[in-house]
């Protein structure tokens, strides 16, 4: 067992943890933690250990050239008091104290259940655009994207450079919300650039709105999609099934803390302060808004927590800004009901324990299911079923037990 | 307004018992629940189903029930995975071991058979227990039920006898004419009995229920990592301590290949909250047994709170001087198991039958302090 002592602990090493680490450096002892083997978080996820964007690697040298203190492949399982947080490593448990805390988590991939989402080579958008960033080839394969919101353009552009064949985007959005947030876009220009460079990059792809996948089928493993739109059914012949529903935020850290959780998200005021006293909270798990958000509101975090607070004000309109951004692009993306309708009875919705639909449906909350179904019970503890039967059937996720992640019994 | 036969507080596994037994016999029953069905202590034990045999009147009364729960087999649906799985009680030493010989008697005095395992059978018998322990007792009856599903089942086979089962609404008064609802409404009913658990004296001044928190940790899925439920003999020395907090080894395998591994007991700790320090206590504990417990991957642990009275054994039958009030409460570690025999006792003594075992010794009125 290892034994850490920080002024200030930032959990999550992605945009919101890094710049909150590096704003508060100047004036107080800090500590990041990170799951992974090196920092950077979803969007910035290293490429065989290479940065291939410039912000990320200015962003992650700076906090490892500094004073701060970087514990990579360690994830914070459970809060042992206020003021401790346990941490599995490599070498075992590790306890870290700390004066105050910012919560920089990220979020999640939401999975919906359709016929056929749990065949082989059917993979989450992020999820995929890891395990390729990881090393697993795709050239050569023909890949559909379907879903919803800007991930599924990152993620086919990215697929397309690593030579695969994108045959087919599928946005379930329709045309008139998409235009209107398209034209949302001119009030920021920077973000226009973006989305016109990705959508010249897929140039031949065909992108349909209104769209989504309704089964998927194949003998062994995937080998076909079937997308609906508009009432009518077409089906493609592919390799991989890459889908996104919007992300989920990771919370699971900030409730075991007591911070207030509103519909979904951990409640912060203008310095990112949670309900809980020394406990601050930047990027996704505030709610999902994009990488300028988690960027910026990690500094106000870092400022703020280190104890500038006329520093954090002076990002404060920035931030609302980007926060609006957020919403506009929530309101454009969100779920459509008619995939509510998509699982049959023998859908499997809880993949850890094999619960299918049907069986659900005789549920009136997610407690009840849970206790007499076992859905949510697996390892993941219903981070996956849970964000699918809260869409599906508009239930509060149950709570998350600790350990928040699986550890070894000795770690505990 | 109806007049309910019998309304009962509390949808646990000893509530959802009673209104199983009693919509047997023919009464009109009604269940109230605050929270959800099988979602209190029940939701958080352990579903052993063992024969005890720390006292006379546990021991008649865990048979009694072990024996009900061996009837109801064939009814459980499947997914209340029940297994005859059997206890191991392990003996670390050679005076355990002869512990375990006198316990082998007192089992076979009261028609139990075990099984003495010496050093290596016990070996054979569960390979990931460490070398070098003394040996065991087999108990081959007891047996492991997931008693959620198992508390549902009870509860859903009383409502289609026609009981009715009310969630989500708190009794804040109980009297010898019905319940009285936190929203104002009053139930009728002719008897009340009183299986609120842990929360059975907030509504029956005078009993003596106290919590006592318990700690469990589950892990993925290992099949066959442990075949019978697992339980170190000196179990009853920390069941039974009044004070002090204790831990004791506990494993038991699940139909689900994971291992479920307990226990510890605190008085006195009122959340909910993982308390790690007696938590490591009791991981400790169990690698002391299975060594290799260590690199199972935990994914859960949790708390629950044991209905515990001052001598162990549950309140069951009439309050004195209180017509038409019942209680059916304080099983602490045991009441998954005698939750079926405890039901069988209330139907028996609100319906003036004859009962299989004596109920005196259950009988709420011997803590009672006479005024
Ligand atoms: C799978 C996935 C892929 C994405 N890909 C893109 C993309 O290509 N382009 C894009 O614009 N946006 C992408 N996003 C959105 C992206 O999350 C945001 O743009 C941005 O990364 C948010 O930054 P953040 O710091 O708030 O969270 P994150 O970048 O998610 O950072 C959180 C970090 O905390 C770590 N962490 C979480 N819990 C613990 C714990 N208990 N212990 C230790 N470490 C922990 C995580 O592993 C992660 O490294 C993706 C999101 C997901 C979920
Ligand atoms: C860690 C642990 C391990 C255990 N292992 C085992 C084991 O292996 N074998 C075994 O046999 N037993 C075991 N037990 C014991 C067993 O779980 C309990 O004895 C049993 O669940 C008690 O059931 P109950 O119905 O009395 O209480 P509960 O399940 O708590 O039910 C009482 C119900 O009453 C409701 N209620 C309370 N007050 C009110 C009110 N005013 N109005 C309406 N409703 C109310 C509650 O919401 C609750 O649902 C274990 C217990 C723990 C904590």
């Amino acid at each position: 067992m290892t034994r850490v002592a920080t002024d200030i602990l930032v959990v999550g090493g992605g945009a919101a943890g890094l710049s909150a680490a590096l704003a508060a450096s100047a004036r107080a002892k800090v500590t990041v933690v990170d799951d992974n083997p090196l920092l950077g978080g979803q969007i910035w996820r290293a490429e065989m250990g290479k940065f291939n964007s410039p912000a990320a690697k200015g962003l992650v040298d700076a906090v490892n050239s500094g004073e701060i203190r970087v514990i990579n492949n360690a994830q914070v399982f459970a809060a042992a008091a206020r003021n401790t947080l346990l941490a599995e490593t490599a070498e075992g448990r590790s306890e870290i104290e700390f004066e105050k805390l910012i919560i920089a988590t990220g979020a999640r991939e939401r999975f919906l259940p359709f016929p056929g989402w749990t065949l082989p080579n059917v993979f989450g958008v992020g999820g995929l655009q890891a395990l390729v960033k990881g090393g697993v080839p795709v050239a050569g394969k023909r890949v559909v994207v379907a879903g919803t919101g800007p991930l599924l353009l990152a993620v086919a552009d990215y697929l397309r450079s690593k030579r695969a064949s994108v045959v087919a985007i599928a946005e379930q959005t329709s045309a008139s919300r998409l235009g209107g947030f398209a034209a949302s876009l001119f009030r920021s220009p920077s973000k226009l650039v973006q989305a016109a460079a990705l959508r010249a990059g897929l140039r031949g792809v065909p992108y349909s709105t209104d769209c989504w996948v309704s089964s998927a089928h194949g003998e062994k493993a995937l080998e076909q999609v079937e997308l609906k739109r508009k009432g009518r059914t077409s089906t493609i012949d592919c390799d991989i099934l890459a889908c996104g529903f919007n992300l989920v935020p990771n919370v699971e850290l900030a409730v075991p803390l007591g911070c207030e959780i509103t519909d979904g998200c951990v409640v912060v005021d203008k310095f990112q302060k949670t309900s809980i006293a020394n406990v601050f909270c930047a990027g996704e798990p505030t709610g999902v808004a994009g990488v300028d958000s988690s960027l910026v509101e990690g500094r106000i975090a870092g400022l703020a927590a280190a104890g500038d607070q006329d520093g954090a004000r002076s990002l404060f309109a920035k931030r609302d800004r980007a926060r609006r951004f957020g919403e506009a692009l929530n309101r454009a993306f969100a779920l459509r009901d008619e995939l509510k309708a998509l699982a049959d009875d023998d859908t499997i919705v809880c993949r850890c324990e094999d619960v299918a639909y049907g069986r659900l449906t005789e549920f009136e909350n997610f407690r009840d299911a849970k206790l007499q179904t076992r859905c949510g019970m697996g390892p993941c503890q219903g981070r996956i079923c849970g964000a699918a039967t809260e869409f599906l059937f508009g239930w509060k996720p149950g709570s998350v037990r600790p350990p928040i992640f699986p550890v070894k019994m000795e770690n505990l | 307004m109806t007049t309910f036969d019998a309304a009962i507080v509390g949808g646990g596994i000893v509530g959802a018992a009673c209104a199983d037994s009693l919509s047997a016999a023919g009464l009109s029953v009604c269940v109230i629940e605050a929270s959800g069905v099988g979602s209190g202590t029940t939701a958080a034990g352990m579903g052993h189903i063992v024969v005890m045999d720390d006292s006379e009147a546990q021991f008649a009364l865990t048979r009694y029930s072990q024996q009900l729960w061996h009837e109801l087999v064939t009814e459980l649906p499947t997914n209340a995975e029940f297994e005859i799985c059997g206890t191991i009680w392990i003996a670390t030493d050679s005076v355990e071991m002869s512990e375990v010989k006198r316990k082998q008697e007192s089992y076979s005095e009261h028609g139990v058979e075990s099984e003495i395992l010496d050093e290596s059978s016990l070996r054979t018998a569960e390979p990931n227990l460490r070398e070098g322990l003394a040996g065991g007792l087999l108990v081959r009856s007891d047996s492991v039920v997931y008693q959620p599903v198992a508390a549902r089942f009870l509860i859903d086979r009383a409502k289609r006898r026609g009981a009715d089962v009310i969630v989500g609404k708190r009794v804040i008064e109980i009297n010898g004419t019905g319940v009285k609802l936190a929203d104002g409404e009053f139930i009728e009913a002719k008897n009340v009995v009183n299986a609120a658990g842990s929360a059975a004296s907030d509504l029956s001044p005078g009993l003596k229920i106290v919590k006592r928190k318990g700690h469990l940790v589950i892990t993925e899925r290992y099949p066959n990592f442990a075949r019978h439920q697992l339980v170190e003999l000196g179990y009853l020395k920390s069941a039974h301590g009044k004070s002090a907090d204790s831990v004791a080894f506990n494993v038991q395998p699940r139909s689900t290949g994971q291992v479920l591994l307990g226990s510890s007991r605190q008085f006195g700790a009122e959340d909910g909250e993982i308390d790690y320090a007696i938590l490591r206590r009791m991981t400790s504990r169990a690698f002391e047994y299975m060594p290799l417990l260590r690199k199972l991957s935990a994914v859960r642990v949790w708390t629950g709170f044991r209905p515990a009275t001052p001598d162990n054994l549950p309140y069951i039958g009439k309050m004195p001087a209180q017509d038409g009030i019942y209680v059916a409460a304080g099983h602490e570690g045991l009441g998954i198991t005698t939750s079926l025999g405890t039901a069988r006792l209330i139907a028996d003594e609100i319906l003036g039958r004859d009962s299989a075992i004596s109920r005196e010794p259950y009988s709420p009125g011997r803590d009672l302090i006479e005024h």
